[in-house]
């Protein structure tokens, strides 16, 4: 069964990216499994100088999924080139560096510092993260904006980048579009819905920060239909993420129109998620006929 | 670190809401005291972090406490079920080479058990200072003397043992000079890092991962630097961390 998937600057063995923020810097799940079974990693996002995140609680569990809110927290890019990047070096995957900010310029600067970080195959632009007060999903939720964040990007990108959309909008396939138009190489769909839990007993919401972004299994059917929405608009390839947590989950996604995957907080429900996925993934593509991912990619939308 | 399914071999009520869920297991045999498993719940998207209570002999035991719809669900699981354990996770109490003082408050006494057993076993004097509620709150009290340990057992409603908190266990017991391990509620905590210097605190927090890769559990230093409570913790030096 062929795994493979080629996409701009990310030649993946096989379609399983852990998601964003749920794998560090891969150091954690490195204690687990070898990150060279991974057709990529994405790792935690960047921004110019260090970032606190928000106060705790941070975590806050809901019917089928959770709801989070760490607020971009790491340690700014420099120390993440220095310290952190190096440690991928000894795997043969894929690297994604999201990258965040609270303004374009930010976003600008984290970019042309990780141009020099060898061990980054592709950018994922992190405009759509929900638990951060300015940036982040203030540059995803309109069109234009998203567009001209983009086009600075990829100026400044010395790597293809892939922007990652909000699902916190009326339309997204309108702002996929104008993201497309700006250059981008890919898209990441979907980031986490924004919700809220509150606490019976004290009458208040349960997370510090008030809301937090709602991902797990609850997000899936949201997930495969904003990446169909937008593969049926955008010619640029489409990583689809939203509830993943089988080899079946991810061949609807493919289905759908995404080309490749990232799992998110099912790696917290069971840290070797991602090489179980994988290893069930020729089985499953076999069942439903097909010879290989590619095989599988956007066959709703025929 | 690893995960395993796990039988379980018992899963009885000890106390008012508390219950002592015993598992076969090779994490058993990997455990340190003061460390901890992530328990998943058929039906709950999240694991439950909780302490060791006990292990030895491929079998470990689990003392929790009904918080919710998911430790609800966990007390009402049968011998013969298996259920899915991540760990060992965190760090867990030091061994140290003298005799201790442990501290512990409602649902914060079971670590301190398995911690209190492997000192004993060193030879080291164990003096426990048990706080709870009310006096159905109270475990675990014949364990810690079967032990050899001095126990200490203060009940904040006065219609058992020392009438008051754990600072009024503390009061009674003295052996301040030793060193103090604790675990309990965030007051609890407090108090016992305001009058001691030398000592450790093991903390609680809502987790998503449990190793350290979420952030999602962290707390502060003095100067701001954040620790993760799952994997730079859950003990902490007294002073390290701002509670």
């Amino acid at each position: 069964m062929d795994l493979r998937v080629k996409l701009p600057g990310l030649d993946l063995k096989n379609p399983v990216i852990p998601a964003s923020g749920c794998a560090g810097y891969g150091r954690e799940l490195a204690e687990l499994y070898d990150l060279s079974l991974l057709g990529g990693i994405a790792v935690k996002s960047a921004t110019a100088e260090e970032r606190f995140g928000n106060p705790v609680p941070r975590i806050a569990e809901t019917p089928a999924g959770m709801l989070n809110a760490i607020g971009l927290q790491n340690h700014g890019v420099d120390y993440i080139i220095e310290k952190e990047m190096p440690f991928l070096e000894q795997f043969d995957t894929c690297v994604l560096a999201n990258v965040a900010g609270a303004s374009e310029e930010e976003y600008i600067e984290v970019i042309r510092k990780m141009n020099t970080c060898n061990r980054v195959d592709a950018y994922e632009l992190n405009i759509s993260c929900p638990n951060v007060k300015h940036g982040g999903i203030g540059l995803g939720t309109d069109p234009a904006l998203a567009a001209n964040i983009t086009r600075m990007a990829k100026e400044a990108a010395d790597k293809p980048v892939y922007v990652k959309l909000s699902p916190n909008v009326t339309n997204i396939a309108e702002i996929a579009l104008a993201v497309e138009e700006a250059g981008a190489d890919g898209l990441v769909l979907i980031n986490t819905l924004l919700g809220m839990r509150i606490d019976l007993k004290t009458g208040k919401p349960l997370l510090a920060n008030l809301t937090g972004g709602l991902s797990g299994p609850a997000i899936k059917p949201v997930a495969v239909r904003m990446v169909y929405q937008c593969a049926k608009e955008v010619h640029i390839p489409i990583i689809g993420v939203g509830g993943i947590s089988s080899a079946e989950d991810v061949l609807e996604f493919l289905n759908a129109g995404a080309s490749a995957v990232e799992v998110g907080a099912a790696n917290f429900a069971d840290p070797y998620i991602c090489p179980k996925i994988i290893e069930e993934l020729p089985d499953v593509l076999k069942r439903y006929g097909y010879a290989s991912v590619k095989e599988a990619v956007g066959r709703s939308l025929i | 670190m690893k995960t395993d399914n796990a039988v379980i071999s018992e899963n009885i009520c000890i106390a008012a809401d508390v219950f002592r869920m015993k598992l076969k297991t090779s994490i058993a045999d990997e455990i340190k005291c003061g460390q901890f498993v992530n328990v998943s719940v058929p039906g709950y998207f999240l694991r439950r972090p909780i302490s060791c209570a006990e292990a030895s002999d491929g079998e470990m035991t689990l003392i929790y406490k009904i918080v919710g719809a998911g430790t609800k669900q966990m007390s009402l699981m049968k011998e013969g079920e298996t259920v899915s354990l991540f760990g060992p996770l965190g760090n867990g109490f030091p061994m140290l080479d003298e005799d201790i003082l442990l501290a512990g408050g409602g649902i914060g006494v079971p670590p301190l058990l398995y911690t209190a057993r492997l000192y004993r076993e060193k030879g080291r004097e164990v003096t426990v200072v048990l706080g709870f509620n009310r006096k159905e709150d109270v475990i675990l009290e014949d364990e810690f003397e079967a032990l050899g340990c001095q126990v200490y057992t203060a009940v904040m409603d006065g219609t058992y043992g020392i009438s008051g908190t754990v600072s009024d266990g503390l009061d009674a017991c003295g052996c301040s000079d030793r060193t103090i391990l604790a675990c309990g509620p965030l007051p609890m905590l407090k108090a016992v890092s305001e009058r001691f210097d030398k000592g450790y605190v093991s903390l609680e927090a809502r987790m998503a991962c449990g190793m350290g890769a979420c952030m999602g559990c962290v707390v502060k230093d003095h100067d701001g630097s954040s620790y993760r409570v799952c994997s730079d913790g859950p003990v902490f030096e007294i002073g390290k961390v701002v509670l």
